[in-house]
């Protein structure tokens, strides 16, 4: 357990690095993802190594979320006031990009055949 | 009371996974009905939001770890990746730039404000990655995690019907769209349906991720 959870973390922390050294814009976490993805992909690391540690913190993802999104609290008023265009723009949005997408696919494929 | 937010998180959040076990309807999403009922729950009891998050911040920093272990499902789908290397790289950039551009244009043209516009534009990323992408593009995190559950449980409420109304039969393309627009939960309803599908629409979800988080910072600089 120990090994698996210090090369999680051991790749978050270098993630980080990498983010603040180089000013990036992307998160470190992203960073340390694509890191242990290439480590894995290289046999750097080992699969069996980091399984089981990594699938508890992927399965039990959803209750993180949570306190992130109860600080909605605090910006109850911004959601009144533009409720318009922010429900507006996520259901026009989201039927555009799912719609579209599927279509563009569906063509690249059928084109190859 | 040092605990009393991981309590309460923790709690509430029992509750409703075991309820929505029994009841798997989409509107019933855990996340989204603790997220209300604790919201709630502090509001009546007048309990202030840095207080609550004292403690249940210890919850939300695992997403760091949880984050860096996506690449355990991603590289065990490599041979997914390999075999539609074309088509998912090719969907992710289009769908990835569509969603961001789509939901930043459409949102400035119904009037909303910078707060807003940057809280929207990572809406169909996984939450996990949204809420960091946010929290460096100047948006409002906690707006944008809730955007986001909004988003994937409108895939699983609706994806599927309107893949069928559009008439797209290509599994590879259903699952890849799905993937993208709607993330986790989209991959989670389209999975009932098709398994090869299900399995693109994980890694359209992970990609897309890792793409909006790569050129959206950059990107938000041109859309302003």
């Amino acid at each position: 357990m120990y090994k698996g959870l210090a090369i999680i973390f051991g790749f978050l922390f270098m993630g980080e690095a990498i983010a603040e050294i180089f000013e990036l814009s992307v998160p470190g976490n992203v960073i340390g993802m694509m890191l242990l993805t290439l480590a894995l992909l290289t046999n750097i690391v080992k699969l069996e190594d980091v399984e089981r540690e990594a699938e508890f913190f992927v399965r039990n993802m959803s209750v993180m979320f949570i306190p992130p999104g109860v600080g909605i609290v605090l910006y109850w008023g911004l959601i009144k006031s533009q409720a318009i265009p922010i429900f507006g723009a996520l259901i026009v949005s989201f039927l555009l990009t799912l719609l579209l997408t599927a279509k563009f696919v569906e063509l690249l494929r059928g084109e190859k055949k | 009371m040092n605990s009393f937010g991981i309590f309460l998180t923790l709690a509430v959040f029992y509750l409703f996974s075991k309820f929505y076990e029994k009841r798997k309807v989409f509107y019933l999403n855990p996340v989204l009905l603790s997220i209300i009922v604790i919201s709630l729950i502090l509001k009546g009891f007048k309990i202030s939001y840095d207080s609550y998050m004292e403690s249940a911040r210890f919850i939300s920093f695992l997403l760091g770890p949880a984050v860096v272990s996506l690449a355990v499902p991603l590289y065990k789908q490599r041979h997914i990746v390999k075999t539609y290397a074309k088509e998912i790289s090719v969907g992710v950039v289009f769908g990835g730039l569509l969603a961001i551009a789509s939901a930043f244009y459409i949102a400035k043209w119904l009037g909303a404000n910078l707060d807003v516009l940057l809280s929207i534009a990572p809406k169909s990323i996984t939450t996990a990655i949204a809420i960091g992408v946010s929290e460096k593009i100047g948006g409002i995190p906690a707006l944008t995690a809730v955007l986001v559950i909004l988003t994937g449980i409108l895939g699983n409420a609706v994806g599927v019907e309107l893949l069928n109304l559009a008439r797209i039969k290509d599994r590879v393309a259903r699952g890849l769209a799905m993937g993208i627009t709607s993330h986790g939960l989209g991959t989670a309803r389209i999975i009932l349906d098709d398994e090869l599908s299900g399995a693109v629409s994980g890694l359209g979800m992970a990609l897309n991720g890792i793409f909006t988080s790569l050129v959206l910072p950059y990107l938000i600089e041109l859309l302003k």
